[in-house]
């Protein structure tokens, strides 16, 4: 646009950016802004109005905050520093009530007014609610923004029943979300196909057979008649057929319209939406309009890949180098955990479209793929959904099919004659819009790109352009355009936590963390598992995982225990256990000698040791008669010695200023309070104290993973000690003056080892991996490290300081250690 | 089915998915019985090839154990270690009808692994 003369004058001196006033801080206003930005970070002075009071984040991402999959943080696209580090004005809170064309500015409900050179409206669009008595009671919700997600947690909190009325993608994801968040919830669509607009019929039964199975009511062909009220509050639907739901809350989601108010009022040219040219401007040159709010070439757009195009084509505009928007294919796929689905283009049939359909009815899959003229125009997968990109992408490139057609359902790796079989050559193949990572809408050509300028692992893909960073079903999709964008320099990221991943031990944990995964089987589904219930590696660290993730919440799952951690005490190479008790500090008297001695004749065990960590081993026990002998030595007062497990094993101590000539403090006392403060505790590896009263160091302290050295002077802390096959001596962590601070200390290290260490490694091996320094920082560069760390420590201990054996005597977990029958010849006995 | 020639060794929910239990047999090997995530039900002598380890006590994945011993993973189908290992355990037919499981009376006697 020409710039009035005085302004040019002014250029001279201080260059003048053109005024963008953006009204919707939705995902399409946004992304249009990041988009200009990225093309040229110089020529707008950009002023944001949103009328959600928050900063933008991700929409189409409510589905798993309500599943609480994910929590607000993690759907934020833009947090407050990306509007601070580019120069935007953020007005949140506070919605564009006007549009004055002929003054060029816009005025906001609080009244004021913002001068506009180009204005771009991205309103999105409104819920459609449909007009039946009752729609205005307390208790009827949309699903559109995070206050209806507040709203909806609210109501699962006190339980009941939801009616979700309309059976459409987004009626399902809250129907999904609320039933995971416990009610009972009921489904009304009009249609008699679920998503009949995605979906053919026999997609459709699968998939309500699949939500009925899980608990759902699925209602389809039910037409509202009104919504009941009581006192006010929803209380139940009606419909026209007479059946009646009760429900707390009523879900409305039968569909959205274009928010064009502000567009119509200002005298824009309306229909459906706002009508908008190739390159996404209004009526008005100075006014353009992109997202849901748009009606392009005739096409109202409710998805979230056409908004990707349209930002695209707009900063092309709007920074002079044109490019011109053609419209969208779009496809779908269903956000609810568990069920692959997915849709693209006209699978409605008609003249000349040719079906092919394969149906896996023990896979539960269902492929129904549509030809018209030698061409791919629709594609519906259900149960195997692998193959989704491929059709989508031959799809939106209308290729001639004719050459693969009689292998075409089978999938890419089979039509392409078995050359595809290679998965580098597969994505090869795909053209360099086709979608790589779904959730942060990244194209193959923007890995390329972010490859080329230097990314070279896939943890760097992930940080720089987000793909797969996500759920990371993509993940293999990313290493392959690695492998075939830099040959062979591409840099292996961490070690994966065992072969049914490509995640590293780290990402894991952070997802864990991030995605509120609270379960193995959901782990597994939600980061993609490669197996069906993982492996004997990945199951034990999963399970440590979650439980540290957790404390008192995540109930630890046994199968996925190692034997000796499922039935407390060490398998030895002939199938009896050895059963260690604990002996605090290395401390013991008579009546626990005899109880030991006693034990030892009335189960014939054929060996008794002293164990390095100054305790007794009693070794030849039978699986059948742990519980007895444990309630035998609980009798005498002794609890589990944890020497079978990822935990605390012994603090062994010297006699100290007590007894010994050279002892400078009470090394035995103070043994005693540490392994009382820190036994039962699950860790990533076993886990060994020793306190020695003076340097001489009679208790090993040097080599244990967590060593006090006691002074005149205090308490020399030592850290990640190892007599292993590698022996390490400890780092000294740092010097205390008090009991307490030692004790604190050890709780801080022990819980930011918890915290951060790979399941199975010890803490030699953690301190030489992130390095000493690392450690010292994570206790002690923040004054208030060591007391949160250690109080988090001491809150998980408050789940873990019951005694195993003392549930086992009494009969808990009975089936671990009994024989189902037994045979003797021409009988069985049932046990 | 004859009766005579299955043994019935009690109800399916007697095995927590996941998990095994065992089956001691007078005058021959004791016997795993196991129950996979899937509810499929396999029997095999309880013990591994490598250093005759108690499988029963090992973690079950889909229809592999892990031997508690030495991680050999044993194949619950075939008996056979997976990998690397080489070995096999013997299998009993094993099959379960109307919540009952029941093993083939013949090999359940006649187990004893080489």
């Amino acid at each position: 646009m020409n710039a009035p003369a005085s302004l040019m004058e002014k250029d001279r001196t201080t260059p003048v950016k053109e005024r963008l006033v953006v009204i919707g801080n939705g995902m399409a206003g946004c992304r249009a802004v990041e988009e200009v930005l990225a093309r040229d970070p110089a020529r707008f002075d950009v002023t944001i109005f949103g009328a959600e009071p928050r900063v933008n984040y991700n929409r189409i991402m409510l589905s798993p905050v309500l599943a609480g999959e994910k929590a607000f943080d993690d759907i934020v696209i833009n947090g407050e520093d990306w509007y601070a580090d580019n120069g935007i004005t953020l007005v949140s809170g506070d919605p564009v009530v006007a549009i004055d064309r002929a003054t060029q500015t816009v005025v906001a409900k609080s009244g004021r007014v913002e001068p506009y050179d180009r204005l771009l409206i991205a309103t999105g669009s409104d819920p459609f609610i449909i007009p039946v008595p009752g729609k205005d009671l307390a208790g009827v919700v949309t699903f559109r923004d995070l206050d209806d997600v507040d709203k909806m947690l609210a109501a699962a909190e006190t339980g009941g029943s939801a009616v979700v009325i309309g059976g459409g993608l987004l009626g399902l994801e809250a129907a999904h979300g609320l039933s995971l968040r416990g009610m009972k919830v009921t489904v009304v669509h009009l249609m008699p196909t679920l998503m009949e607009r995605q979906l053919d019929e026999a997609a459709g039964y699968l998939l309500k057979s699949e939500l009925e199975r899980r608990g759902q009511t699925i209602v389809t062909g039910g037409d509202t008649a009104e919504i009941i009220g009581k006192d006010g509050h929803v209380a139940g639907v009606k419909l026209k057929d007479g059946r009646e739901f009760a429900a707390d809350i009523v879900v409305m989601a039968v569909g959205i319209r274009p928010a064009t108010g502000l567009a119509k009022a200002a005298g824009l040219e309306v229909e459906r939406g706002i009508v908008v040219d190739d390159h996404m401007v209004t009526s008005d040159p100075a006014i353009m309009a992109v997202g849901e709010c748009v009606q392009h070439r005739g096409a109202c757009y409710g998805l979230v890949a056409p908004l990707w195009e349209m930002c695209r084509a707009l900063a092309d505009a709007a920074c002079e180098q044109p490019s011109g928007y053609e419209g969208s294919v779009t496809s779908t796929k269903l956000k609810v955990s568990g069920i692959d689905l997915f849709s693209a283009g006209d699978f409605s049939g008609g003249d000349g479209a040719e079906d092919i359909v394969m149906r896996d009815a023990a896979r539960g899959v269902y492929k129904r793929v549509v030809v018209k003229d030698n061409k791919l125009v629709g594609a519906v997968l259900y149960g195997d959904t692998a193959d989704g990109n491929w059709y989508f992408d031959l799809l939106k490139k209308g290729e001639d099919i004719s050459d693969i057609r009689e292998a075409l359902i089978f999938g890419q790796a089979f039509a392409s004659g078995g050359a595809l079989l290679d998965p580098n050559a597969a994505v090869a193949a795909l053209s360099n819009d086709a979608e790589i990572c779904g959730c942060n809408g990244v194209s193959k050509g923007k890995v390329i790109e972010t490859i080329n300028a230097g990314a070279c692992s896939l943890d760097a893909v992930r940080s720089t352009c987000k793909a797969s960073a996500s759920c990371g079903s993509c993940t293999g999709l990313v290493e392959s355009l690695l492998a075939l964008t830099l040959g062979g320099e591409v840099q292996s990221g961490p070690k994966t936590l065992c072969k049914c991943t490509s995640f590293s031990h780290d990402d894991v944990r952070r997802l864990i963390l991030e995605k509120n995964l609270r379960a193995i089987p959901q782990v597994m589904q939600e980061l993609h598992w490669t197996t069906p219930d993982g492996c004997s590696s990945c199951r034990p660290a999963l399970n440590y995982y979650l439980l540290c993730a957790w404390p008192g919440e995540y109930e630890d799952d046994q199968k996925s225990r190692f034997v000796n951690e499922r039935l407390h005490a060490n398998i030895q190479k002939d199938g009896t256990y050895s059963v260690v008790p604990r002996m605090w500090g290395g401390l013991t008297n008579p009546r626990e000698l005899r109880a030991i001695a006693d034990v030892v004749e009335k189960y014939n065990a054929p060996m008794v040791k002293v164990t390095g960590g100054q305790r007794l081993d009693i070794f030849g026990i039978k699986k059948e008669d742990l519980p007895a002998v444990w309630a035998d030595l609980n009798a005498a007062g002794m609890v589990s010695g944890h020497a079978y497990g990822k935990s605390l094993r012994t603090v062994k101590t010297c006699v100290g200023s007590e007894w010994c000539r050279f002892g400078t403090q009470d090394s035995t006392g103070l043994g005693v309070k540490l392994e009382r403060m820190t036994w039962g505790s699950w860790m990533p590896h076993k886990f060994k104290i020793a306190v020695s009263g003076c340097p001489r160091n009679c208790a090993e302290a040097t080599i244990k993973d967590f060593g006090v050295v006691c002074v005149d002077s205090g308490y020399e802390l030592h850290v990640g000690g190892n007599g292993g096959i590698k022996v390490r001596a400890t780092d000294v962590l740092c010097k205390v003056s008090t009991e307490q601070e030692a004790m604190d200390v050890c709780a801080a290290f022990i819980q930011l080892y918890r915290e951060q260490a790979h399941y199975l490694e010890r803490t030699a091996p953690w301190i030489e991996r992130v390095g000493l320094d690392h450690v010292k920082a994570g206790l002690f560069d923040d004054p208030d490290s060591v007391n949160r760390l250690a109080a988090r420590f001491r809150y998980s201990q408050t789940f873990c300081q019951d005694d195993p054996w003392a549930e086992r005597a009494a009969g808990k977990h009975a089936e671990l250690h009994q024989h189902l029958a037994e045979v003797r010849p021409l009988q069985v006995e049932i046990a | 089915m004859m009766i005579g020639d299955w043994l019935d060794i009690g109800s399916v929910d007697q095995i927590t998915p996941g998990t095994a239990r065992t089956l001691p047999v007078v005058g021959a090997d004791e016997i795993a019985v196991f129950r996979t995530q899937k509810n499929e039900f396999y029997a095999l002598v309880n013990k591994c090839p490598h250093k005759q380890g108690p499988l029963s006590q090992g973690i079950v994945h889909d229809n592999v154990v892990t031997c508690p011993l030495h991680n050999w993973n044993i194949s619950l189908k075939t008996g056979e270690a997976l990998g690397e290992d080489k070995g096999c355990v013997p299998t009993v037919p094993m099959r379960v009808d109307a919540g009952r499981m029941y093993l083939l009376r013949s090999a359940v006697v006649g187990s004893r692994a080489a």
